[in-house]
């Protein structure tokens, strides 16, 4: 049955592809919720803000706290560390942006666009490691006295960027902003 | 069932003529069990019943074990030490399925290794050795899987790395990384599902195994001569192979006890040292273990994912070239993955018209660098990431690439094989003058 010379196609031609498309379709629309039920359900993806009471930090040390089921550093930094940060500006930095959510995208990677305050004392930021998702040890740890992640050797500097190492990213830092005087909301 | 030419089976009872004619399973099993197998095997040809007697342990074990733990971040840890502390024989079966994954990658790997010596993977074998690669992928997915369930540090931690591998992926690598971790980090979602998966996979993977079985009793096995079976008539081919039972069988199972021997060696007097002590401290998503040292059968690949840092030129090169898309972390991944994809990519790239490495005095040396490679890979996979380790890697990862995209080509061209046997039969004779006809 060949139909070298009917182009205009059979109505057998029509409902092969009518058929194909009607079960493609109806596929698309079975599997769609099989493969959607894995993206987090409502309890996971409800979890708001929350507030840290940061009274007790004293200057050179940090907590961990747990929000969106990941670790946030909260470090109070001391006068050298924040010189430190804002003299290696300047240094061969890997990665240029801020990765600041509370500011614009596209700014650099400046210490005084990553701090909190205008002191640079409070420097907030994920402690997950931009390369595989590891928690960075902290308290002066690594060759740039930040952080260093022991599961593949990445070195950030006392601002949290990336200095050295396979991590592709300086940590982010989360939208965080200070309530009153000693209480900070994340999220 | 087979392309070699050999007695099919005549049922003979009143019973068998009347299953045979209704669905001839029986027939099936004989043709399978009878199959004409080279008279010539040597001993690295007993893992393929290795590997089976692994999948079933590993089986029966596991559906064993899921009845007694619990898939939740609060009792999944706490369930294990129960099925060690409480369950009648606990620690005996948890032992067996944990050392039974070693054994199970121990012989793939042994297996591998031995296709990539003798040709296994050559023309007419290609879609065996294929199939083979994706057990391989799948074993690595459902080995990974079963690591996280005790929900110890090492747990969270190998599965927090490993999943974020998928987040290195460009543009549709978090959804990716959501959609398998159920929320923002690891938790309970994603240990309910890993459960649900690693139940599942094993599965997957017998089914694969029946197709690898049914590829390979399709073109007959290859043999270390890498000389085809004869096949012009029954008679001719009967001169080159010895039916599968009783004969393999029975040597395929004396190999099976020395495995074993070492097998339960491990599992009654060393049970734990293979594992990490790590993974005895229960999940804390708040402190990375000092050092996070995935199961010894990923090391290999775990140090290739690990080789290319951003100041490899190739890193940088391929940066440059895709606009910063192809990062290091990218990079790494795709070198990972790549490792494999190499590997399944042999039957083409092996351009030597010799099958049997047996046969090729150069090809002898690269392969036994390939193997030294491996074992500096596992070796360096474990240590941390300083000078002189990430030389040895990024040489080690360069030389397993290498292998396979230029050695094995050009080898095929320049290299002076000598002349295998003419037949499997000429070569039997040779190395036993006096057997039996």
């Amino acid at each position: 049955m060949s139909h070298a010379d009917d182009h205009k196609g059979t109505r057998r031609d029509f409902l092969y592809y009518a058929t194909g498309g009607a079960a493609a379709v109806t596929t698309g629309v079975a599997v769609w919720p099989l493969v959607n039920q894995m993206n987090p359900s409502a309890d996971v993806r409800a979890q708001s803000s929350i507030r840290v009471d940061v009274a007790d930090i004293v200057v050179g040390s940090q907590i961990t706290v747990k929000w969106l089921g990941k670790p946030v550093f909260i470090r109070r930094r001391t006068e050298e560390e924040i010189a430190q940060a804002r003299a290696d500006n300047d240094a061969a930095l890997v990665d240029h942006l801020a990765r600041n959510d509370n500011l614009d995208a596209t700014l650099s990677a400046d210490d005084q666009n990553r701090a909190m305050d205008d002191t640079g004392e409070w420097l907030v930021m994920m402690g997950v490691c931009t390369h595989l998702g590891c928690v960075p040890l902290g308290d002066g740890s690594g060759d740039f006295g930040g952080w260093y992640c022991p599961c593949h050797g990445s070195h950030y500097d006392t601002s949290g960027r990336i200095r050295k190492g396979p991590a592709p990213r300086n940590l982010p830092v989360p939208v965080a902003e200070f309530v009153d005087e000693t209480t900070i909301k994340l999220g | 069932m087979s392309g070699i030419p050999h007695d099919h089976y005549e049922p003979s009872s009143g019973f068998g003529k009347w299953m045979h004619k209704r669905l001839p399973v029986i027939g099936l099993a004989y043709d399978t069990l009878m199959v004409p197998t080279p008279k010539n095997l040597n001993w690295w040809w007993i893992w393929g019943i290795v590997l089976a007697f692994c999948l079933a342990l590993q089986i029966v074990t596991g559906i064993i074990l899921a009845m007694h733990y619990t898939p939740h971040v609060d009792m999944a840890f706490a369930s294990v030490e129960h099925i060690m502390r409480d369950v009648n024989g606990g620690p005996m079966l948890r032992y067996v399925h944990a050392n039974g994954a070693s054994m199970f990658f121990v012989a793939v790997y042994v297996h591998i290794f031995r296709g990539l010596f003798y040709g296994s993977y050559k023309a007419p074998r290609e879609v065996t050795w294929i199939i083979g690669m994706l057990i391989y992928l799948m074993m690595m997915g459902t080995g990974f899987m079963g690591y996280v369930l005790p929900w110890g540090q090492m747990s969270f931690w190998g599965a927090t790395v490993i999943t974020g591998l998928f987040g290195a992926i460009p543009l549709i690598g978090e959804p990716i990384q959501t959609l398998l971790l159920g929320g923002p980090a690891v938790d309970n979602a994603t240990l309910n599902r890993f459960f649900s998966l690693h139940y599942l996979l094993p599965f997957v993977i017998a089914a694969l195994v029946a197709l690898h079985i049914w590829a390979f009793h399709h073109t007959g096995n290859n043999n270390p001569t890498g000389v085809e079976v004869r096949r012009g008539s029954k008679e001719e081919a009967e001169k080159d192979t010895l039916p599968f039972w009783p004969y393999f069988v029975i040597k395929d199972l004396v190999g099976l006890g020395m495995v074993l021997i070492a097998f339960f060696a491990i599992v009654g007097f060393m049970p734990n040292f293979l594992g990490h002590p790590d993974n005895y401290i229960e999940a804390n998503p708040l402190a990375t273990p000092a050092h996070i040292v995935p199961e010894w059968y990923f090391l290999p690949f775990y140090a290739i994912l690990r080789a290319f840092t951003a100041d490899v030129w190739a890193v940088q090169f391929a940066s440059f070239i895709t606009g910063g898309i192809v990062d290091a972390k990218f990079f790494g991944v795709l070198a990972m993955f790549g490792a494999i994809a190499v590997m399944a990519l042999a039957p083409w790239t092996d351009t030597s018209s010799v099958r049997s490495g047996a046969y090729r005095p150069a090809f002898k040396w690269w392969f036994r660098l390939l193997l030294i490679d491996f074992v500096v890979l596992m070796w360096v996979g474990a240590r941390d990431t300083n000078f002189p380790h990430d030389w040895i890697s990024l040489i080690g990862a360069t030389y397993w690439f290498a292998y396979f995209l230029v050695v094995l080509p050009l080898l095929g061209l320049f290299e002076k094989p000598q002349t295998p046997p003419a037949s499997i039969e000429e070569d039997f004779k040779a190395h036993y003058p006096g057997a039996a006809e």
